[in-house]
């Protein structure tokens, strides 16, 4: 079974977080994979970076411009994840790629299906790939590597679209918590709130987390009320971006959002 | 062989939506609903007015004697500098501008590279009294002082992108970025033939008008209704697409895009995305684009900001592949000598965007009585500084 069908099985309240592969130094994919890992995150989503990544703000953003500068490329980072389950701490992580569609394509989607899965990859977020385009171009090629596709609601996307989407997800739903694009945007607002309520009411056939703005404990927990679980990005990589004492940084960044959360 | 878009947005291969899904409910919305309003007897009814009284049209199609007798050709130039702010951009958006009101927005944003289309979507906001944000990459900001100043007269607010090479592109994804955190009352009026579906369609028709006037001014002229060749320059490709769209399916008419090839099309230092590109994705669309190895978009270099794109647009890329127009490219120093032709031959100043299609004229093979038309897309005010800078070299 796929570690992501096996995490939701199993688990509630997941913590999934997303960094920017090749940041701050080229070398740090791996060492951040593992201490994320061992720090208790249940789905690693590692980013691919691009050189126009339209739906990220500037945290984001400017982590990409850097990884391309230290020479990041989609090829490097395969190599880089050649052994990564060979470590003992990340053998049941969910490992997910997320990036543009474009360096995908230039790779070639076959070729990154093959790679993917023989680096133990267990989903893609590709968010400019097309729910149809997907459907009738290349869900055959990720199926058969094992490789689940998730799509993106946002509070924009009607029901229909929604139960659509649904229909076709594969592993868990990204529910992007507001119209924006990736960043801090401050407390969960009560209109948010209600958005989310209608979403669990949905009872959607797939597990759902929410991304986009969560960025601490109080966001986590409270996502964690309507959803699985949630995704931290940007609040992540600004910590990344503080460069010394990485492997500490991290450490303390994770801890406090893998306590017991009060009853 | 159809070279119009197909009901799911392509033009062969080339088109698309690939949009993330924060896009998807606003481009759908304006993909079920564009033809419908556009062809509504009270939409065409004003937009048509505004185009006569407000930007002038039909703009002249103008027998350049002088040119014609120093290239030894019969040469038209369609006179889109004559229009209202000064180039084809104002067609586009008048258009959208009517389109969005219909549509209930209130906020209209947009992205410029050398400022032209940012002061005319300054200009029609102004006009419909609508809020108007300009996105424009910090370098371009700082190297179109008067662009800029133009657009703030016209009450737009013009954000610098900051991000990247802080250019057209840049510019491009932060509209498209502030469209993504302003799902509901914002319409983003793209000023070229770019982006998702149904944008290059859409911005194809509103400058279609520039070709359906050639058609009936140049019969009146010569007794013909088509030309031997059309020409114009391409960067996303916005005047070409109107200048060539009643005539794509004349087989007669030769068509020809002119690329900026910078300081030559190797010296890496071009923006000639057909001969540099290979397939991919920029801005929603998949078309031909400027990238590496790795996928990842490069930075177009050209002496005139309007074509400095790394892509083109999707209809260009069709054109392109099927062989139905013809994709050349003049240089930096061919189009200004061009430029400074025109001058002193024609008293007229061109943008330096539409000196790359002048270029052409000395390179093309055509026969004696062959009828060339040169869409003249916009006028060179904008350019005075780069003319004058270059004009003892």
């Amino acid at each position: 079974m796929n570690r992501i069908e096996e995490l939701f099985k199993k688990k509630r309240n997941i913590l999934s977080i997303y960094f920017t592969a090749g940041f701050p130094e080229l070398k740090d994919t791996v060492p951040v994979i593992k201490t994320l890992a061992q720090g208790g995150a249940d789905m690693i989503e590692i980013g691919i970076p691009f050189s126009d990544p339209l739906a990220d703000g500037p945290v984001i953003q400017q982590s990409s411009e850097l990884a391309l500068k230290n020479g990041m490329t989609l090829s490097l980072l395969f190599d880089q994840l050649n052994d990564i389950r060979k470590e003992t701490a990340v053998s049941n992580t969910s490992l997910l790629l997320m990036g543009y569609l474009n360096p995908v394509l230039q790779f070639g989607i076959a070729g990154f299906c093959e790679k993917a899965k023989a680096c133990g990859i267990d989903g893609v977020i590709i968010p400019d790939l097309p729910l149809d385009v997907y459907l009738q171009e290349y869900k055959e090629l990720f199926q058969k590597a094992g490789i689940k596709v998730v799509f993106l609601v946002t509070p924009q996307t009607s029901d229909e679209r929604i139960r659509l989407i649904d229909k076709h997800s594969e592993g868990f739903i990204y529910l992007v918590s507001s119209a924006s694009t990736t960043g801090v945007k401050g407390q969960i607002s009560e209109e948010q709130l209600a958005y989310f309520a209608r979403i669990r009411a949905m009872k959607l056939s797939n597990p759902v987390l929410i991304g986009f703005g969560i960025a601490d404990k109080a966001g986590f927990n409270k996502a964690c009320e309507y959803a699985e679980g949630a995704i931290i990005g940007s609040a992540f990589v600004k910590v990344l971006g503080q460069r010394n004492g990485l492997t500490e940084n991290i450490k303390k960044f994770i801890s406090p959002l893998r306590q017991e959360m009060p009853l | 062989m159809s070279y119009q878009v197909n009901e799911k947005g392509y033009y062969g291969s080339f088109g698309g939506a690939f949009i993330p899904e924060m896009l998807f409910p606003n481009v759908e919305d304006l993909r079920s609903r564009y033809l419908t309003i556009m062809e509504s007897d009270d939409f065409k009814k004003e937009f048509n007015s505004l185009l006569r009284d407000y930007v002038g049209r039909p703009s002249p199609l103008y027998y350049a004697s002088r040119l014609s007798t120093h290239h030894n050709k019969e040469i038209y130039l369609k006179r889109e500098d004559l229009n209202h702010t000064g180039a084809h951009k104002i067609n586009n958006t008048l258009g959208q501008i009517l389109l969005a009101k219909r549509l209930g927005k209130k906020r209209i944003i947009a992205e410029t590279g050398a400022g032209q289309h940012g002061v005319a979507a300054a200009t029609v906001c102004a006009l419909m009294g609508l809020e108007c944000i300009v996105y424009m990459g910090e370098v371009d900001i700082e190297r179109q002082a008067p662009n800029v100043a133009r657009m703030k007269l016209l009450g737009a607010k013009v954000v610098p992108a900051l991000c990247g090479s802080r250019t057209l592109k840049d510019a491009t994804n932060e509209a498209i970025r502030d469209w993504i955190n302003n799902p509901v009352e914002t319409h983003y009026i793209i000023g070229s033939v770019v982006g998702p579906h149904p944008y290059p369609d859409m911005v194809a028709r509103f400058q279609s008008v520039i070709s359906e006037e050639i058609r009936t001014q140049l019969l009146s002229k010569t007794g013909k209704e088509t030309p031997d060749y059309v020409i114009a320059c391409v960067g996303g490709g916005s005047n070409a697409a109107g200048a060539f769209y009643h005539f794509l399916d004349e087989p007669s008419v030769k068509l020809i895009a002119v690329e900026a090839a910078g300081k030559g099309i190797h010296s890496g230092h071009s923006a000639a995305t057909m001969v540099l590109g290979k397939p991919g994705i920029i801005h929603g669309s998949k078309t031909m684009l400027m990238q590496t190895e790795d996928g990842q978009i490069t930075e177009p270099y050209s002496i005139s900001a309007g074509l400095d794109y790394p892509g083109v647009g999707p209809v260009h890329a069709h054109l392109f592949e099927t062989g139905r127009a013809t994709f050349v490219s003049a240089t930096d120093e061919e189009a200004l000598a061009a430029a400074y032709l025109c001058c002193r031959l024609e008293g007229i100043i061109p943008a330096l965007e539409s000196a790359h299609a002048l270029a052409h004229l000395d390179k093309l093979k055509s026969a004696p009585g062959e009828i060339i038309v040169l869409n003249l897309s916009g006028r060179g005010d904008k350019d005075l500084a780069t003319y004058i800078k270059h004009q003892n070299l």
